[in-house]
């Protein structure tokens, strides 16, 4: 059994119409289509990033949620490029992008559509944005699986391979949709907690 | 005015999902992309939907879309050249 020596220094949830950070409530904007809650919270967080506009909802969800994780709490001059990866999962795939494109096809197939009917582009979003170029991988599972997790990303961390990590579950289909993301350090800082199947699984984060 | 150089530059904010910018700030003369507004390989493929979509035109030669897609202007000129004639 791998050694509990790595450290959930930041968590970021994005549920029913709710972002949370580090298990407090940080926003909320009920009533409003999915699609419009993920700008509404763009604009709140002043993250300007152009390009957030141009993405599916996967990859601004996934994105929202890494920049709410990092915010004050990564240190990016702490790391190297290739130190830092991603590991994550969800059940859709890009099922939800994929159908948009299949819808325009029947007029003028998209490109900025099909560029994002893959569920890893949201991973390539966040390393674009953040400069990581560490390892990443995203698995297709019928739930979030606290367990693998933990298991793939400390093999990541204790091996050396990575020295931080992003992961956790980023779900989208049509207005059914959830981000749960853990920054993953080896270091242990002021309000982390280790980086355990039974920590992630806590339904307050 | 140019009615459709201004149609143009309304099109392109629409179809490239351009939100932080307005039709009026794109310069008829200014270049899309790199420098200009910034536009990447996938906006030049968007650009030649949106030819075909709005104004039924094929860009005959790939080789040719640097300098159709350089601008505003000379988007608008290329139109001019091969809009079929009861498009």
């Amino acid at each position: 059994m791998l050694q509990e020596n790595n450290y959930i220094t930041s968590s970021c949830r994005i549920s029913n119409h709710t972002i949370y950070k580090n298990g407090g409530k940080i926003f909320e904007e009920k009533n409003i289509v999915f699609a419009d809650f993920l700008i509404a919270a763009y604009a709140y967080f002043n993250l300007n990033y152009p390009k957030f506009y141009k993405m599916d909802s996967l990859s601004k969800l996934g994105w929202l949620a890494s920049e709410i994780v990092l915010k004050d709490t990564f240190k990016a001059e702490n790391y190297k490029p290739a130190d830092v990866g991603i590991v994550l999962a969800n059940a859709n795939s890009s099922l939800d992008t994929d159908l948009k494109y299949f819808e325009s096809t029947k007029e003028f197939a998209s490109p900025s559509l099909f560029v994002y009917t893959l569920p890893n582009i949201v991973m390539g979003e966040i390393c674009i944005r953040n400069k990581f170029k560490g390892e990443n991988a995203f698995f297709i599972q019928e739930k979030f699986d606290a367990d693998f997790i933990e298991q793939y990303v400390n093999n990541l961390v204790n091996n050396n391979i990575l020295q931080a990590c992003i992961c956790g579950w980023v779900d989208v289909l049509q207005e059914d949709y959830e981000a749960l993301l853990f920054l993953v350090e080896k270091n242990k800082t002021e309000n982390a907690i280790a980086f355990s199947t039974a920590n992630m699984n806590v339904k307050n984060h | 005015m140019d009615t459709l150089m201004t149609d143009l530059k309304k099109q392109i904010v629409e179809q490239l999902n351009l939100q932080d910018i307005k039709p009026e700030d794109i310069g008829d003369e200014q270049p899309l992309f790199i420098e200009g507004l910034g536009l990447d390989s996938i906006d030049a493929l968007e650009l030649i939907v949106l030819l075909q979509q709005q104004y039924k035109i094929k860009l005959a030669n790939a080789e040719d879309g640097p300098k159709v897609f350089y601008s505003v202007k000379t988007m608008a000129d290329y139109i001019r050249a091969n809009q079929p004639k009861n498009a």
